[in-house]
């Protein structure tokens, strides 16, 4: 057992200990931390920003940041909740998400934050870029329109599998999931069981045939705002 | 079928030649790249394999790097600097020329597969600008009528080195570089641009002992010059400290901020003093390899580099038993860099000299931790070297008491811009920004953009102000701008290059960017309302807070210090709030055809240069 110790998130004393970030941490205890890019069991990547936090006046991702005796963490205020609102929309706006036509409406991280922080609409203009698909695949159906470059499906393919389907390419807003082929995502070792297709918190690798095993209205986000589950500890523990 | 068989023949050479080491992947792939003209995918496959990757890594860092294409391109490429510098200077007007001559558009290639063309970010030539890089041939001071004369001396004789008639001042002229630039130093100062005899200042270090070291460089108040003003005792004692058993110095040669040249005047006048400080940095912190991570445009100097490296081993400077110290052994390697202003930033740096995308790493741990391969590695800017070799050459004590209160010794300033002397300046801290302004003969600027597009756009109100850590703290880049300049136009220059040069990894640097130009191209066209402004403003503040690394915490700056110090340029193009309601809507331009039809104004918008329509005042008379 390793040495605990205490910290403070929004007024509340937590236990962290060494080795944790303060997502960690803060999940143990029943707090969530807003994020996307974050996945258990996947080395940390700190690229989507949504779970910045202010930490000692200054802001940090809270998936990257170890969690630090006597640190004050600011998560719920309003100036987080803020920069965390501009940059779900910044991610809505830079692909093309139409969650009506996308079959993984309500079981979509995205759109969970999205309806979590009660954003509409967002307050950027779209920016309608074009994205290709890959469809080459049997089992596996990639569009890159909605992805949001969290990378998840490259540290899962790589961490968990063992495989390398997925790498990133290009740099800025060119940047790109590309699939360790010459041309699709057919051609590598793929498999529909991977945890690199599961991994995916969008629509943007999809399981063919597989869109409405479960039905509208049971979805994971459907009655409950996402990070409910963790947020249920809290109450657990309390009673 | 044979040229199947040639190309694999050559790329498995050059891995081989790096030892099949992906920590080389930079070195191997720009040699595909010279070789070949791309690095195709079927170079991509024989690379992985060659290194045992996966063709996606390759392909990953491949396609981030500006200087490596996986298209084929020419055997010359023309990389004109498209910096607000160069622009300001007629870039773009030159840019028009090759364009006509070559007969092709920027981003192609001519047909003969000759030459291609394409836009770069600064390539530090802004004193001397427009500028092109020409293959590794670096052309300044570029005309229309030169460049005509460029693209059709390339067709006669297809070799960049012959177009450098006249060699530049100083080493320029040494038959290593034998380029055109020259060092426009106007004002040399004690510490970087004094002479120095080689060997002195490491012999006084190895006298003492490592920790002295560090003493002397704390007591001497030293802090990096780079812009951010870490001290450099402080990120040594880390560095010597953290746990392992190999150690790296790295220089930090990838001088990419816009505006900035003195780090090429360092390395084109002084090595000795930069090795000589990296190797005393290497003694102080216990690191027996030493790499100086040098930018892709300054590859003309490598060679003498190089040269300088081997006199310096032949002189017991470098290597083993160096000026006869039992057991301090170092030497430096040259990285060359690949195109990419991101590499500046020092975790991304280490990325890059590993063989990887360019992206800044996860902070922790820090480099003084774990830095270049996982080891404790301390990354110092060529200005900072040069500074410790001075310091341990002459005495923390008298590098002290140069400067100001705050901060101690001189700094370099790379000036650019509407000035009568851009050029390179050493002036002690404590200077102030109008003193400087005097002295390049900039009497009439209205905006200096102080420090690059990462720094700040500040107007007269700051001319009294002083360089110095605590006031205005800068990594020397200085940009003037005349009455006759636009500077929002300059402003949305600024943000083309933060979103060129982003790495992508964090939302709000790769996207917030984007959107921060889009709502400045809207106020500088004239469809902007006050709400904007306030958009822009809170935009730019949630990208300078969430971003993960120094790019994008610094890129909203050329919005936000406009806003601040030159809020009347945006109000003075705002819409008036009668025509705001939807600003994007020209309703002016709506009701040209109905006035045309109708043949009289609308009652409700009247025209806003208040002419009458023609047909209406007919009537009326």
């Amino acid at each position: 057992m390793s040495e605990t110790f205490t910290f403070v998130i929004d007024d509340k004393e937590i236990e962290g200990c060494f080795g944790q970030t303060i997502l960690e941490a803060a999940e143990e205890a029943g707090v969530y931390i807003p994020r996307l890019c974050h996945l258990k069991g996947l080395t940390p990547f700190g690229s989507c920003r949504v779970c910045t936090c202010m930490v000692n006046g200054r802001a940090m991702a809270a998936c990257t940041q170890p969690a630090a005796p006597g640190m004050i963490v600011e998560n719920a205020s309003e100036r987080v909740t803020e920069i965390r609102k501009s940059l779900v929309e910044m991610l809505f706006v830079e692909g093309n998400h139409f969650c009506m036509f996308c079959e993984r409406s309500g079981d979509c991280e995205l759109q969970g934050l999205a309806y979590r922080f009660g954003i509409a609409a967002p307050r950027y203009p779209y920016l309608f870029p074009e994205r290709d698909l890959d469809a080459s695949h049997d089992d596996i159906f990639i569009d890159r329109n909605r992805c949001v470059l969290c990378g998840r499906c490259v540290r899962a393919s790589r961490e968990k599998d063992g495989k390398h389907v997925f790498g990133f390419v290009g740099r800025g807003p060119a940047k790109r999931v590309q699939v360790n082929a010459e041309a699709a995502l057919a051609e590598t070792k793929v498999a529909v069981t991977d945890e690199a297709v599961a991994a995916c918190p969008v629509g943007a690798i999809l399981k063919k045939r597989t869109a409405y095993r479960v039905p509208v209205g049971e979805r994971r986000y459907d009655h409950e705002p996402i990070g409910s589950d963790i947020e249920k500890r809290r109450t657990a523990a309390a009673e | 079928m044979s040229q199947d068989h040639e190309l694999e023949r050559s790329v498995r050479a050059i891995c081989q030649a790096h030892d099949r080491d992906a920590g080389r992947l930079l070195d191997i792939v720009r040699q595909v790249q010279v070789r070949e003209g791309q690095v195709s995918g079927a170079a991509l496959d024989l690379i992985a394999e060659e290194l045992g990757q996966q063709r996606v890594e390759v392909e990953g860092v491949v396609s981030f790097y500006a200087f490596f294409s996986e298209e084929p391109q020419g055997r010359i490429v023309i990389r004109l600097c498209g910096d607000v510098i160069d622009r300001m200077q007629g870039a773009e007007r030159v840019g028009k020329v090759l364009e006509d001559e070559l007969g092709i558009r920027f981003g192609e290639t001519t047909e003969d597969g000759l030459i291609s063309l394409e836009w770069t970010a600064c390539i530090g030539m802004s004193d001397q600008a427009p500028a092109a890089l020409v293959g590794n041939v670096i052309v300044t001071q570029l005309a229309t009528d030169a460049a005509r004369d460029l693209v059709r001396e390339l067709r006669k004789h297809g070799d960049p080195q012959r177009l450098v008639r006249t060699f530049g001042d100083g080493n320029n002229a040494h038959e290593r570089v034998r380029a055109m630039v020259v060092n426009n130093i106007r004002q040399a100062g004690p510490v970087i641009l004094a002479e120095m005899e080689k060997g002195s200042a490491i012999r006084k270090s190895v006298a003492l002992s490592p920790a002295e070291v560090v003493r002397a460089v704390k007591t001497a108040r030293l802090r990096g010059r780079g812009g951010a003003g870490f001290p450099t005792g402080m990120k040594w004692q880390f560095t010597r400290t953290a746990e392992g058993d190999t150690r790296y110095i790295i220089c930090n040669a990838d001088e990419g901020e816009p505006g900035t040249f003195k780090d090429r005047v360092i390395l084109t006048e002084r090595p000795h003093l930069l090795f000589e400080g990296m190797t005393i940095a290497g003694y102080a912190i216990g690191a027996e390899k030493g790499i100086l991570y040098l930018r892709a445009e300054y590859a003309y100097l490598r060679s003498m580099l190089e040269e300088v490296l081997d006199t310096r081993r032949e002189k017991g400077l470098l290597g083993a038993h160096i000026c006869g110290k039992e057991g301090f052994a170092f030497d430096i390697r040259i990285q060359l860099g690949a195109g990419a202003y991101i590499c500046g930033e020092e975790t991304a740096l280490i990325s890059s000299a590993e063989g990887l995308r360019g992206d800044p790493k996860n902070r922790p741990p820090f480099p003084a931790q774990k830095g270049y391969k996982g080891c404790p590695s301390s990354v110092n800017n060529v200005e900072t070297l040069c500074c410790v070799a001075r310091i341990m050459d002459n005495g923390a004590g008298w590098f002290a008491q140069l400067g100001s209160e705050c901060s101690s010794g001189t700094k370099l300033f790379s000036v650019s811009g509407d000035c009568r002397s851009p050029g390179i300046y050493e002036l002690p801290f404590g200077t102030t920004l109008g003193e400087l302004l005097e002295l390049v003969g900039a009497g009439d600027a209205v905006g200096v953009q102080v420090g690059g597009p990462s720094g700040k756009m500040v107007g007269p109100a700051d001319f009294d102000r002083e360089f110095c850590f605590d006031d205005l703290a800068t990594g020397g880049s200085i940009m003037v701008f005349g009455p006759e300049r636009d500077l929002l136009e300059v402003a949305s220059g600024f943000m083309d290059f933060f979103i060129d040069e982003s790495c992508g990894y964090c939302t709000p640097c790769r996207v917030g960017n984007v959107l921060l130009k889009e709502r400045l191209d809207k106020v500088r066209a004239g469809l902007a309302d006050a709400s904007d402004l306030d958009y822009l403003e809170r935009l730019g503040e949630t990208v300078r807070t969430a971003s993960r690394c120094g790019l994008g915490q610094t890129s909203p700056n050329p919005i936000l210090s406009t806003l601040e110090n030159f809020r009347p340029l945006y109000e003075a193009r705002l819409k008036s709030p009668d025509e705001s309601l939807l600003a994007t809507f020209d309703i002016q331009g709506a009701l040209e055809e109905s006035r045309g039809i109708t043949g009289r104004d609308s009652l409700h918008f009247r025209r806003e240069d208040g002419r009458q329509n023609s047909q209406e005042k007919g009537a009326t008379a």
